[in-house]
């Protein structure tokens, strides 16, 4: 589809490459983050999680595990039928695909699983999460987009470092903002 | 007090008008167009503003659980939405004689267009979840996220794409504009502010009736 | 601090929009004292349960549990409460011993596998322990969910309708259950609908009317006759 899409010139493959490798992950990532705290609705137990008694922060960090989790599996399973499908050899740069996945999933699902908190109870969850979500995730988008361009592109990492130095600012002020007004979600 | 801070904006626009088409020259090469500026600057600086402000009362609202915080938050949102929507709107009107189009994918437009979608998202929320009390809550968090992340918009694509004339005022480096250019956004900024704490005042004490009727 | 009751309630109101659910409600319920709420449907004793438990805010007045304020210090609350609901707050795609280890880790304690079995055990859900829940009855998650607090030993049981759904040995295990539970000095708040056997565990019996207790009355000797001709009495003039 995408090589329809694109056309069959391999230049301009590489080029819009990591632009469609995120926009996989984005979609696979929305639709898993989206259902977070969608087993919690089945007999109450979004009320459960809140009579336990203790710091609710825990439960952020163990619903954004799981969700980091699932989405890194998600994305090395599309990484790998990108390179099957589209015949090129990635092996060079896995490791800076790798950091850049990494941080760019924490970024995307620290606030993800903030917000999905915060839509699952409302009757218009599947479009206002990703409206609420999309816009905000903008900076972790462009900088996952750019430095996976230059990691592919074979450049040295310090032609990309400030790309990583945002993403790791976004991926902080995402976590501490998400472990410190979580308790704040998670009430009556 | 209210009412006396309406005629203070009054008198802030009057002087801003007289600096931006009275005192203010003609601009070069510009022209006439460039005038725009006096209101496309400072729209955005108090809609940003606004944005702090609606960060610092969801904060305080979220530890104090006073309404009139979150009463705050929300009328300073709404009051920033509309002056964001006037820097885009007179940014637009700006680039058709000078870019030669309404709309470019500018690194400055575009993250400007981008925090006017988050905090419209803010206004959908608060829209979309039933409960006041737990729309508010909501609404907080999603204002306390919003603001460090202005920062990460605009970095960020400034970095992407830039087209943009370099910011032409906080330049490192000093302004490169004469200072009567310079003295005129910042009496449009005085203002745009104060009309702006206006409207907010106006917009607060509607939304505090509401709830009182409400119950 | 021994004669601080366990439950104080004073003054409670709560409206929901225009809706006033309970208007000015008092009631208080003492250590080793077991305290029946009748009500009709809509009455407001879910709600006031849910009120105790930290789950809604008053609008207006308190509510005191183990000597902490509802609204203000609700975190202290919750560690002192068990709450048994309508709803099970069980995961239908966890067995039940998962289940079980999951919810009372988070509520911060460390059971043993021989304290779960033995929990389940006594629930007699011993031999379904290692089935999903998805395929259980509601009884049968009606028990999973009464199975958490034979382990937190809480000081406040509040329970709405705790014996709906259960069969009879289920209900002859939950009776014992409720009642050694008051004589360890335990608490108990206890919506019902039914003026059977389900009463002989309570010591009072308040009957909730117009949002308020209508009548506030030790069980005694009244038979379940008596409890339906005072019931009636109480709730027909109520809107």
């Amino acid at each position: 589809m995408f090589q329809f899409a694109v056309g069959p010139d391999r230049e301009r493959l590489a080029g819009t490459l990591p632009g469609l490798l995120w926009l996989g992950f984005i979609l696979s990532g929305l639709l898993g983050l989206g259902r977070t705290f969608v087993v919690e609705r089945e007999n109450d137990c979004w009320e459960g999680l809140l009579l336990a008694p203790g710091d609710k922060s825990a439960i952020y960090l163990g619903k954004l595990a799981g969700n980091v989790l699932l989405m890194l599996v998600v994305e090395v399973l599309l990484i790998v039928l990108f390179t099957i499908f589209f015949d090129i050899d990635l092996s060079p740069a896995i490791p800076a695909l790798a950091i850049v996945v990494v941080l760019g999933t924490i970024g995307l699902a620290s606030v993800g699983t903030l917000f999905a908190a915060m839509t699952a109870g409302v009757r218009a969850r599947e479009l206002l999460f990703p409206v609420l979500l999309l816009p905000v995730q903008v900076p972790v988008l462009l900088a996952t987009v750019k430095a996976t361009e230059a990691g592919l592109a074979g450049e040295p990492l310090a032609a990309y470092a400030h790309w990583l130095q945002l993403l790791a600012a976004a991926d902080v002020i995402y976590l501490v903002a998400g472990v410190l007004t979580f308790e704040f979600i998670l009430e009556p | 007090m209210t009412r006396t801070l309406g005629w203070l904006a009054l008198a802030g626009l009057v002087a801003g008008l007289v600096m931006a088409f009275g005192i203010a020259p003609r601009e070069l090469t510009q022209g006439n167009v460039q005038r725009i500026m006096y209101i496309h600057v400072p729209a955005v600086w108090v809609a940003y503003l606004g944005f702090l402000v609606a960060c610092g009362a969801s904060i305080a609202y979220l530890f104090t659980r006073r309404t009139d915080a979150d009463q705050l938050a929300h009328a300073v949102v709404e009051v920033g939405l509309v002056f964001l929507g006037l820097n885009i709107a007179s940014g637009s009107i700006w680039g058709k004689p000078t870019w030669g189009t309404w709309w470019t994918w500018d690194a400055r437009i575009t993250s400007v267009s981008i925090v006017f979608l988050i905090y419209l998202g803010y206004l959908l929320l608060r829209q979309a979840v039933d409960d006041r009390e737990r729309a508010a809550r909501y609404a907080a968090v999603v204002a306390i996220i919003a603001a460090p992340n202005i920062f990460l918009v605009h970095q960020s694509v400034n970095w992407w794409r830039t087209l943009h004339q370099p910011a032409s005022l906080l330049k490192a480096g000093g302004a490169t504009m004469p200072v009567i250019l310079w003295v005129g956004i910042v009496v449009n900024f005085i203002g745009f502010g104060l009309l702006a704490a206006y409207f907010v005042a106006r917009r607060a004490a509607l939304l505090h009736r509401e709830a009182q009727a409400a119950g | 601090m021994t004669s601080e009751p366990r439950i104080r309630v004073t003054g409670l109101r709560k409206t929901f929009g225009s809706h006033r659910v309970l208007d000015g409600l008092d009631v208080d319920v003492r250590e080793g004292e077991a305290v029946a709420l009748l009500g009709a449907n809509g009455a407001g004793k879910t709600t006031l349960l849910k009120i105790l438990a930290t789950l809604v805010r008053p609008t207006s007045g308190t509510a005191i549990v183990a000597g902490h304020d509802c609204a203000k210090d609700a975190e202290r609350v919750r560690h002192e409460i068990g709450l048994v609901a309508h709803a099970s707050y069980v995961y239908e795609d966890l067995t039940a011993l998962e289940n079980l280890r999951f919810w009372t880790t988070l509520a911060g304690l460390r059971p043993s596998a021989a304290a779960l079995a033995s929990a389940l055990g006594s629930v007699e859900l011993d031999r379904a322990a290692d089935e999903r829940v998805r395929t259980f009855s509601a009884g049968m998650k009606r028990r999973l969910s009464l199975a958490r607090f034979v382990l937190a030993r809480p000081q406040v049981l509040l329970l709405d309708e705790p014996f709906a759904g259960l069969d009879q040995r289920a209900k002859k295990w939950l009776e014992e259950h409720l009642a050694s539970f008051k004589a360890r000095g335990g608490a108990i708040l206890m919506a019902t609908h039914s003026f059977g056997r389900e009463l002989a565990v309570a010591d009072r019996i308040a009957i909730l009317a117009g949002g308020a207790i209508a009548l506030d009355t030790p069980r005694g000797a009244l038979s379940a006759d008596d409890v339906q001709r005072l019931y009636d009495l109480h709730t027909e003039d109520a809107p």
